[in-house]
């Protein structure tokens, strides 16, 4: 089934939403089993018999090749089950990438195939024995020798290659080169973390000839198609489950050696299969987001209208797995400015996998064009909130095509009234409390909204409880919840009436979690099937001489308080379930994007508020309040709303102050292995941040009118904190994190 | 992690003995660095001498208006003392500033000061490391080495020390008693236990094999202000790039070097009437950043200056 445009626009029960449920800060569906530990995690699913634990050794060296392999150290020591490595692995696997299956997701991915090492860190072997300890001794036995190659370790933005694409609006040089203020600014972010809580991790067991697999990923469809393929197994053999997730961020949107050795090995060994990666091999063998550097031209008039506009970002990923951190997208989107200029370039490195991190392209660009515009405000002595409404874009500044929702210029001017941006002070460092300079920046937020095709099966049993059955996950966003909220308005019974589960392969297939679209398209498809669901009820009832709504036209019939009713007449659904098909009711709903939602300009947006202080004896700048204000359609749940958009805020105060990883030129190693080394903020670093939402519907986004709230929050997040530094104490650091030692050389001598 | 035999000891003198006869022997006090860096197969014990339950927690005052902290008492608790707090300000801001509650919970004044360097390619064990592996080199040298050392660093090693606590009890002129393998006991000054890398960054102390740190006694406090004062990356739960301990005239420097660094320079020249920045600056003369630590330099003759400015309001 279907929906169009016109649809959207009848009496909708998201819309009318009788009980409230719709927008109310409903408390996690799964939250008791989390807070009480209780919810089994991929690692910790129990076993239907003892299982065997599995550990993946890590290359010691960045770039080359494994010669040989000593094992019998390991293979001798206590528990040892199994060792695997590129000279002594399964028989008989596919083709890496080979795909036999009509319509996979994924290619097989044999085990240790080839004996190279592509980067530092990567698995190069494998040991599997009757407990952890043993495996880890195991592993630690094994002696891999090799060969070493010179590798590409080194990101130069000079070596990157023009990729995928440049965009030219108008004529770009001509308007720079005349412009009578003009911005040329280059920035640099580094390479970024995960660091989701939960590591990666696989629990694998057999039963005749179907596999069951637990792991923690954001989608379950590739990973089962990888899974029959590199098995060479029907996919329907393949039960793929993700029910509680750690943490995923882009990070669980591939997937790692734990998920096909635990399966391989469990049908080696006929025994279950545990793999979790270790913290340090989530740093080094799994992706992250790559480093950055972006240069920034921006041509104005003296009133403050950019004529031209210039975004071109140079990036890094791995050789044979290409990834562009599309630096340069949003800002398509984003201010109105004649003449235009984005694109990327590309380096290819030896070092592990760049991938996808929250907001992937946004929350890198964000870091440059937000400052930049901070920059240009102070040049034309502008506030910087009247400089992007002086460029605020009517339509969209590349394609033309009108906005769906947009208010921008709200979410500024809102919260600059509620965060007392008027007390900002233009000149940089003149703001003192004690030992602290202190400011105030902004940053404007846009994240692009996106909706992909999904079903959702409901049921309704004859006890009356709906039951939703969908291949979602809930990566800690509150898929569960929102999926809960939606069937129960649908449906007009009761939230406790709705059971939901997910994260499951032989599930109707979503998408999954990422691009911020999670709740927009699986929620789509449980509306879909909740509307598809009234009318198969609505039908067997009207159709019914023993209903007492029987005979009712189809348009006075209605679904509330777990009654359907019409005229006064009303019956619960149970009555109606049990009467009529006890072994219950069941419909799948499918959303499927209209073509005509591509011709509107949809975006979440936002602005961020950030007051800091820098210390002036050590340079230590120190977030002292934040407040984000944002427009993303419809919000289904304020409290795992806000969850979202302030885990992105701080994650972007992350990215300001303290994230970073680097590559030793030496050994094309990260020098942050360990959540010690690699500093995301800790609850100290957040001392007073609040954020919230302006009202909005985008009717032209999905039947539910809501956009993605999962990444916009990051977005320009980082931005704020770097020009409220600016504000502090006059350091413009275009080179991330701003840490101490950066903002040491601009504070004034102590004598 | 390697396989490993596990005895609870009895008493010190009998855990000092235990730990001199068994090759591979190491103490296991908190555990909140050993038992991580054993899951790294950074540290490979073959014996592990279990002091935890010694009855070495006490904290009482002793004989000349000294205190006698006890080498087991938790850094919680000795941060929570009221005579600490009372008296030796300086160490309950030592203590507050390092670590997480629950690591300070668990993590033991004893070893505290035998904690292991935070530098990067000690903890990977990829990397040549002169510390684990004498001769293999030192990876720092050259590498990204915005952590390490930048006073009394050699070729074989610039490694920094992590220990916030150590460096208060510089300042404060602490002693440190032991038990020997014997049974004989003696006392350590706070400045002679931990030793610089020289040629042999493996050789981290003075301590001879088997002998355990059973106390940390803590004399009169000197007259004058006490501060602690740590610079990090992030407000809490990091490392100090650089941290400074002031008691009375004494001053003591944290994150620059592989031991807690007494600024004996630094207090002469104060001693002479040198304003503060002059005096750091002379204590941090022959400093060396390696490239990646410059910073440290001139950050921490900034925090030194401010920190003797605040101790002496």
């Amino acid at each position: 089934m279907s929906t169009t445009l016109a649809d959207y626009a009848a009496p909708n029960p998201i819309s009318r939403n009788r009980s409230g449920v719709i927008g109310r800060a409903v408390d996690r569906y799964e939250g008791p089993l989390k807070v009480s530990g209780t919810a089994p995690y991929a690692y910790e699913v129990e076993t239907p018999s003892p299982p065997v634990y599995g550990v993946l050794v890590e290359a010691a060296i960045g770039c080359g090749v494994v010669t040989a392999v000593d094992d019998a150290a390991a293979r001798a020591a206590p528990g040892v089950k199994l060792v695997w490595h590129a000279f002594h692995r399964p028989a008989d696997q596919p083709e890496k990438g080979a795909r036999s299956y009509v319509g996979s997701q994924s290619g097989a991915k044999p085990v240790f195939a080839e004996p190279n090492v592509r980067f530092f860190g990567q698995p190069v072997a494998f040991v599997a024995a009757d407990t952890l300890e043993n495996a880890c001794f195991a592993a630690e036995l094994v002696r891999v020798t090799y060969e070493e190659t010179p590798g590409d370790f080194v990101f130069d933005p000079l070596q990157g290659e023009i990729c995928d694409g440049e965009s030219r609006v108008g004529d770009f040089e001509a308007a720079f080169a005349e412009a009578p203020i003009q911005l040329d600014e280059t920035y640099s972010t580094p390479i970024e973390n995960h660091c989701q809580m939960e590591p990666c991790a696989t629990t694998a067991w057999w039963d005749g000839e179907v596999l069951t697999v637990h792991t923690s990923v954001q989608m379950v469809k590739p990973p089962q198609h990888l899974l029959a393929e590199t098995l060479r197994i029907p996919r329907a053999n393949v039960h793929l489950l993700s029910r509680y997730i750690g943490g995923g961020f882009g990070g669980k949107g591939s997937t790692y050696e734990d998920l096909e050795m635990a399966a391989m090995a469990s049908r080696a060994l006929g025994q279950p299969v545990k793999i979790a990666l270790t913290r340090r091999q989530m740093f080094n063998a799994t992706v992250h987001r790559p480093a950055t550097v972006q240069r920034v031209r921006l041509g104005a008039t003296p009133d403050g209208r950019l004529t031209a506009f210039a975004l071109e970002a140079v990036t890094h990923c791995a050789r044979g797995a290409p990834f562009i951190e599309r630096a340069a997208n949003f800002s398509r989107g984003l201010y109105a400015a004649p003449n235009r200029l984005t694109g990327h370039a590309l380096q290819t490195l030896d070092i592990a996998v760049a991938s996808a991190m929250r907001a992937p392209g946004e929350a890198s660009g964000m870091l440059s064009l937000e400052c930049a515009m901070d920059q240009l405000a102070e040049q034309l002595g502008l506030d910087p909130i009247e400089l992007r409404i002086r460029n605020e874009a009517e339509v969209d500044p590349e394609t033309g095509h009108p906005h769906s929702a947009r208010q921008l210029v709200e979410c500024m001017t809102d919260g600059a009234r509620s965060f007392g941006w008027d007390k900002r002070n233009p000149r940089p460092g003149q703001v003192r409390d004690g030992e602290w300079l202190v400011g105030m920046g902004m940053a404007a937020a846009i994240r692009g909204n996106f909706l992909l095709p999904a079903k959702a099966a409901m049921r309704v049993e004859a006890d009356g409880r709906v039951i939703v059955r969908q291949g979602m996950t809930d990566i800690g966003t509150g898929s569960y919840t929102i999926i809960a909220q939606i069937a129960a308005e649908t449906m007009g019974v009761p939230i406790e009436r709705v059971v939901v589960e997910i994260g499951d392969s032989g599930f109707a297939p979503a998408p999954g979690s990422g691009g911020q679209f999670g709740a927009a398209s699986a929620g789509s498809a449980v509306y879909e099937g909740g509307m598809l669901m009234r009318r198969t009820l609505a039908g067997m009832a009207a159709g019914d001489p023993a209903s007492p709504i029987y005979g009712a036209a189809a348009e006075d019939i209605d679904f509330r308080d777990g009654l359907i009713t019409a005229s006064n007449k009303s019956e619960t659904l149970a009555a109606l379930v049990s009467r009529l098909m006890p072994s219950g009711v069941e419909v799948v709903g499918d959303s499927t994007p209209v073509a005509e939602s591509r011709t509107f300009s949809q975006h979440a947006y936002g602005a961020h508020f950030v007051e800091v202080g820098v210390n002036i004896v050590t340079g230590e700048p120190r977030l002292r309040r934040m407040l984000g204000v944002f427009a993303c359609g419809r919000i289904l749940n304020a409290k795992t709303a806000r969850s979202q958009i302030t885990g992105g805020m701080i994650w972007g105060v992350g990215q300001a102050l303290s994230e970073f990883n680097a590559v030793d030129p030496r050994y094309g190693s990260l020098i942050a292995q360990d959540l010690g080394g690699y500093l995301a903020p800790v609850h100290a670093d957040i001392v007073d941040l609040d954020a919230y939402f302006l009202d909005e519907v985008d009717d032209k986004a999905n039947p539910l009118g809501i956009k993605g709230v999962g990444e916009v929050g990051i977005c320009g997040a980082g931005a704020a904190v770097a020009n409220a530094i600016y504000n502090a104490c006059g350091a413009r650091i275009r080179d991330y994190p701003i840490t101490p030692d950066k903002l040491l050389p601009f504070l004034p001598e102590l004598i | 992690m390697r396989p490993f035999t596990y005895e609870r000891a009895a008493d010190a003198a009998g855990a000092a003995k235990a730990a001199a006869e068994t090759p591979g022997a190491r103490f296991l006090a908190g555990g909140t660095n050993l038992l991580d860096l054993m899951k790294l197969d950074i540290e490979q014990p073959a014996h592990l001498v279990d002091v935890g339950r010694l009855p070495l927690a006490r904290i009482e005052d002793a004989p000349g208006g000294a205190l006698r902290i006890g080498a087991m008492a938790s850094n919680s608790a000795v941060a929570a003392d009221a005579r600490v707090r009372r008296a030796y300000p300086v160490l309950a801001q030592a203590l507050l500033s390092g670590g997480s509650p629950q690591l300070r919970n668990k993590a033991s004044v004893g070893g505290n000061l035998l904690q292991r360097t935070r530098c990067a390619y000690f903890y990977d064990t990829a990397k040549p490391c002169n510390k684990r592996q004498p001769g293999a080199g030192c990876a720092a040298i050259g590498g990204l080495n915005r952590m390490s050392a930048i006073l009394g660093t050699s070729d074989a090693c610039i490694a920094a020390h992590p220990s916030d606590m150590a460096v208060a009890l510089s300042a404060l002129n602490a002693t440190v008693e032991t038990v020997a393998p014997d049974g004989g006991q003696r006392v350590i000054d706070i400045d002679d236990l931990h030793r610089l890398p020289g040629e042999t960054p493996q050789v981290e102390t003075s301590l001879a094999p088997g002998e355990l740190i059973t106390a940390v006694v803590l004399p009169p406090p000197p007259a004058g202000g006490q501060r602690y004062r740590k610079v990090r990356d992030r407000a809490s739960y990091a490392s100090g790039l650089a941290s400074v301990a002031v008691a009375g005239d004494r001053i003591a420097l944290g994150g620059v070097a592989l031991k807690p660094w007494r600024a004996h320079k630094a207090e002469a020249a104060l001693k002479a009437g040198a304003p503060p920045m002059a005096a750091a600056e002379v204590e941090l003369a022959a400093a060396d950043g390696h490239g990646g630590a410059d910073f440290k330099v001139r950050l921490t003759c900034r925090l030194m200056t401010a920190v003797v400015l605040e101790a002496q309001r």
